[in-house]
C-alpha cells in the first residue's frame, strides 16, 4: 500500500494504469481462447444453434489424424526453414546497413518495402511470377534448375516456394531489428578492437554478434511464432496443395473451420497451436537466458 | 452503406494530425450506424416497415437483380433492400449471418449442398405449397433445374441466374492448322491427344492449383461411364458408392489420360482464377479446355477477338460401353434465391413475391442483355439478343434437352465432405493417390 501510495505521488504509473490494457486483451485475446478450448469439446457447424458438446471425440481424432500429423511436421520444417533462412540475412544486411553511410540509406528504405505490401498482394504477385507458362519462372526456371517452372508440381518444391516467399517478406523486418541492435553497440568497442588489431570478420563475431544476443532472441522467438500462425501466403499460393503437402496447420485449421465448417475439430487443432507456439517461445526465452535480462554491456 | 464506411478511410490517409482525429471520429460514427442499420434491418427485429434484405453474390450479372430490385419496389409496401457481398468470401460471409439477427431474409445460393445444413436446422421456408398453389409460376422454369433447387422432395430455391452447364471448349485455329475436327468419341479424344503432342500444343488445359476444376473432369467421367445414378446415391448420403466400378474406372481414365500427356507437363502449377489456364486456350498453347459455360463470357472480356472468331465449342464425348446417356450434363443449373423462415406474415408473403420477379419478362430479358442464359421455359426466343446468340442457344438447348443435369459436387455435397474430396481429386491427377487409393479415400468421406 505505501508503495502504491509513494508511486502514485510522484505520477507514477500505478495497478490502475493497466487497467484498460488488461480489459484490452481479457476481452479480445483471453475470452476468444477460453471459448476456443470450449468449443474444441464439442461439435458445431458454425450454425444458430448452439454446439452440443461431444467430450473428447475431437481430441481423440486429432491423435490419430494423419493430416494432422502431416502438418504439423510440415509446420516444423516451415518454421526451421524460415529461421534459418531469414535469420543469417537479415543479420548480415542488418549490420551492414547500420553504418551510416548515405547510400546504405537510401538502399536499406528500398529493402524495406516488401513490408509496406499486404501479405495478400505479394502472394499474388509471387504466384503470377511462378505462373509456369506466363510467368517469369518460365524463362529463369531451367537456369536455377527447375525444369519447365512447374514449381507446385510437388511438395517439397511448393514448400521451398512458401518459405521463399515469406522470407521475402519478413526479412526487412528483422533487416530493422538488427540495425537497431547494431546501432546501438558503442563505437568505442571497435575503435579498441581496430587498436588492438582485430579486422572486420573479427570485430563481428567477438563484438557485434555478441552485442546483439538479446535481439536475435527478439528476433527469433517472432520468427518462430510468425511461421507456425503464417496462414495468408499458402492460402494464396497453394491453397495447402498439392493435395495436402503444404497443409501447414494454420491453414489445416481454417480448411476445417471454415470450409468444412467442422468447427469443434478446428478449435482442436486452434488450441494445439495456441500451446505450441507459447510453450516453444517460452522455452527460447528461458534457455536463451532472455528472461534473467543481463545487460550485454555488463563489465563496461 | 458502402460510400459511409469508404468515405472516412479515404480521409484518413491525409496526414496531419487533426486530419487524422476528425478521420477516427467518423469512422467511429460510421461503424456505429453500420452496426445499428444492420441490427434493425434484420429479421430478428419484428419491425414491419423495415425493407427486406436481399443478399446476393457481387459479379458482372448483378445489375440483373438491381433492377429487379427497382422495379419490385415501385409497387409494393414492403421495399427490397440488395445487399452485394463480394464474391470470395460470400460462402462464408452468410453461414456465419445465418442464425443470428443480421441473417439475410432472401439470398443467392447455390442450391444442394449449399443450403443443406440451413434446411436441417429448419432456417429456410419451405416454398413447395407457392409453387402448387402458382403452377403458371412454376411451369416457367425448365422442370430439371427448379429440381436441383429441391432438398428432400421439398423446393426451397427459386433459380434467379443463368445455366451454367460445364462444355468443351476449343480453339478453331488450332484444330484449323492440325487439320483435325472436334472429338465425338472417346477415340476421337485418344487420337486428338497424341496428334496435338504431337504438335506441341497441350492437348487439354487444365488449372490444376484450383481443384474444382479438375472435378469437372471427374463428374463427366463418372457420368459417362456408371450413368447419372451414381452420383445420385452418393449425394443421397450412400458413401458406399463410392465403391462402385465405375468410380474406379473412372479414376483410372484420369491417371491414363494424365500419362498419355492430355493435361501437358505443368497443369499443376496453372491456376484458374489469375486468367492463366484461360488464356492458355486463348493464346493457342492450348487445343481444349473443360470449364463451365462462364468460360464464353471470361473469353469475351479479356481476349474478346479471339471468343469472336476462334472460340468453339462442343459436348463431352460419349464413352465406349459406357452406361451414361452422352446427352447429360453436369455443372451449376443456376443460382438461387431462398427466404429465411424467420420472416412472418406479410413480410413473408413480400419475400415471396420478390421470388417471382425471376419469372418474369423484363427479368428475362435482362438476364438474356447480360450475357446469361435464363433458366425459364420461354427464353428460347428472347436469346437472339443474346451478345453472343450461338453459343446461348447451343447452351440453353444442352441444359433443355439434358435427361439429367448433375449440380456439380462440390456444391452438391455437404462442406464437410466437398473440402476434403477435392483435395482426393487433386492427389488423383497429380498421381499422389493411385485409383485404388483414391476410391478407398473418398469411401472413407463423412
Amino acid at each position: 500500500m505505501k508503495h502504491v501510495a509513494t508511486t502514485s505521488r510522484v505520477g507514477r504509473p500505478g495497478i490502475a494504469w493497466a487497467v484498460p490494457g488488461v480489459l484490452f486483451f481479457a476481452l479480445f485475446a483471453v475470452g476468444p481462447m477460453l471459448l476456443v478450448v470450449y468449443l474444441s469439446f464439442t461439435t458445431w457447424d458454425g450454425l444458430g444453434s448452439f454446439p452440443s458438446v461431444s467430450g473428447t471425440d475431437n481430441w481423440e481424432r486429432l491423435f490419430d489424424d494423419p493430416t494432422m500429423r502431416q502438418a504439423v511436421k510440415l509446420s516444423i520444417i516451415l518454421t526451421a526453414a524460415s529461421w534459418l533462412i531469414q535469420t543469417p540475412i537479415s543479420l548480415l544486411l542488418g549490420v551492414w546497413s547500420a553504418g551510416r553511410q548515405k547510400n546504405r540509406a537510401v538502399l536499406s528504405a528500398i529493402f524495406f518495402l516488401p513490408l509496406l505490401a499486404s501479405s495478400v498482394a505479394l502472394a499474388l504477385l509471387w504466384k503470377s511470377l511462378l505462373d509456369p507458362n506466363f510467368g517469369l519462372i518460365a524463362e529463369i526456371g531451367p537456369w536455377i534448375g527447375i525444369e519447365n517452372g512447374n514449381v507446385f508440381a510437388d511438395g517439397t518444391s511448393a514448400m521451398a516456394a512458401v518459405a521463399f516467399v515469406a522470407s521475402w517478406q519478413f526479412i526487412p523486418f528483422h533487416t530493422l531489428l538488427y540495425q537497431g541492435g547494431a546501432r546501438q553497440i558503442p563505437k568505442s568497442f571497435y575503435e579498441a578492437a581496430s587498436l588492438d588489431g582485430a579486422g572486420t570478420v573479427r570485430q563481428f563475431f567477438t563484438i557485434t554478434l555478441p552485442q546483439l544476443r538479446n535481439t536475435v532472441i527478439t528476433s527469433s522467438v517472432l520468427m518462430v511464432v510468425g511461421a507456425l500462425t503464417f496462414f495468408d501466403t499458402v492460402l494464396i499460393l497453394t491453397e495447402g496443395g498439392p493435395g495436402t503437402d503444404t497443409t501447414i496447420v494454420p491453414y489445416l485449421m481454417y480448411e476445417t473451420g471454415f470450409q468444412a465448417y467442422d468447427m469443434g475439430y478446428a478449435s482442436a487443432i486452434a488450441t494445439t497451436l495456441v500451446i505450441v507456439a507459447t510453450a516453444i517461445s517460452l522455452l527460447m526465452v528461458r534457455i536463451s537466458g532472455f528472461t534473467a535480462m543481463r545487460s550485454t554491456r555488463e563489465g563496461m | 452503406m458502402r460510400t459511409a464506411v469508404q468515405g472516412p478511410a479515404r480521409g484518413g490517409r491525409k496526414g496531419t494530425r487533426r486530419h487524422r482525429a476528425a478521420a477516427l471520429t467518423a469512422t467511429a460514427l460510421a461503424a456505429s450506424l453500420v452496426l445499428t442499420a444492420c441490427g434493425s434491418g434484420g429479421p430478428g427485429e419484428e419491425s414491419s416497415d423495415a425493407a427486406l434484405e436481399v443478399w446476393v453474390y457481387q459479379d458482372a450479372s448483378v445489375t440483373v437483380q438491381q433492377a429487379a430490385v427497382e422495379r419490385f419496389n415501385e409497387k409494393s409496401d414492403i421495399k427490397a433492400e440488395l445487399v452485394e457481398v463480394p464474391g470470395q468470401n460470400y460462402q462464408d460471409k452468410m453461414r456465419s449471418a445465418m442464425g443470428t439477427p443480421n441473417a439475410p431474409d432472401i439470398f443467392f445460393n447455390w442450391g444442394g449442398g449449399s443450403i443443406a445444413n440451413f434446411v436441417e436446422k429448419d432456417m429456410l421456408v419451405d416454398l413447395t405449397p407457392e409453387l402448387k398453389k402458382d403452377t403458371e409460376f412454376r411451369d416457367s422454369f425448365i422442370p430439371a433445374i427448379l429440381n436441383e433447387g429441391k432438398i428432400d422432395d421439398k423446393y426451397y430455391g427459386i433459380p434467379m441466374r443463368g445455366m451454367q452447364p460445364v462444355m468443351l471448349f476449343y480453339n478453331k485455329k488450332v484444330f484449323k492448322e492440325a487439320g483435325v475436327e472436334p472429338p465425338k468419341t472417346w477415340d476421337d479424344l485418344l487420337d486428338l491427344v497424341d496428334t496435338f503432342k504431337k504438335e506441341g500444343v497441350t492437348p487439354f488445359a487444365l488449372a490444376g492449383t484450383t481443384p474444382w476444376t479438375e472435378l469437372m473432369w471427374v463428374e463427366y467421367l463418372l457420368d459417362r461411364i456408371g450413368g447419372a445414378e451414381v452420383f445420385d446415391r452418393i449425394r443421397g448420403g450412400d458413401s458406399s458408392a463410392w465403391g462402385d466400378p465405375a468410380v474406379l474406372e473412372t479414376a483410372r481414365t484420369i491417371q491414363d489420360l494424365v500419362d498419355r500427356g492430355a493435361f501437358g507437363n505443368k497443369y499443376q502449377s496453372v491456376d484458374y482464377d489469375s486468367g492463366a489456364a484461360s488464356t492458355l486456350l486463348a493464346k493457342d498453347k492450348a487445343a481444349m479446355f473443360l470449364m463451365g459455360s462462364w468460360e464464353y463470357s471470361t473469353q469475351q472480356s479479356n481476349n474478346p477477338d479471339f471468343a469472336k472468331s476462334d472460340l468453339g465449342w462442343t459436348t463431352f464425348p460419349a464413352m465406349p460401353d459406357g452406361k451414361g446417356d452422352p446427352r447429360n450434363v453436369v455443372g451449376n443449373p443456376t443460382n438461387y434465391w431462398s427466404v429465411n423462415s424467420s420472416l412472418k406474415g406479410e413480410r413473408r408473403e413480400a419475400a415471396i413475391e420478390f421470388l417471382k420477379t425471376t419469372a418474369e419478362e423484363a427479368y428475362v430479358k435482362d438476364m438474356v442483355e447480360n450475357g446469361e442464359v435464363p433458366a425459364t421455359t420461354d427464353a428460347e426466343e428472347q436469346l437472339a439478343s443474346h451478345p453472343a446468340p450461338d453459343f446461348a442457344l447451343s447452351a440453353y438447348d444442352l441444359a433443355l434437352d439434358a435427361p439429367s443435369y448433375t449440380l456439380s459436387w462440390d456444391q452438391a455435397l455437404p462442406a464437410q465432405q466437398a473440402s476434403p474430396m477435392l483435395t482426393n481429386i487433386q492427389k488423383l491427377f497429380n498421381k499422389q493417390l493411385d485409383p485404388e487409393k483414391f476410391v478407398d479415400a473418398m469411401k472413407a468421406l463423412k
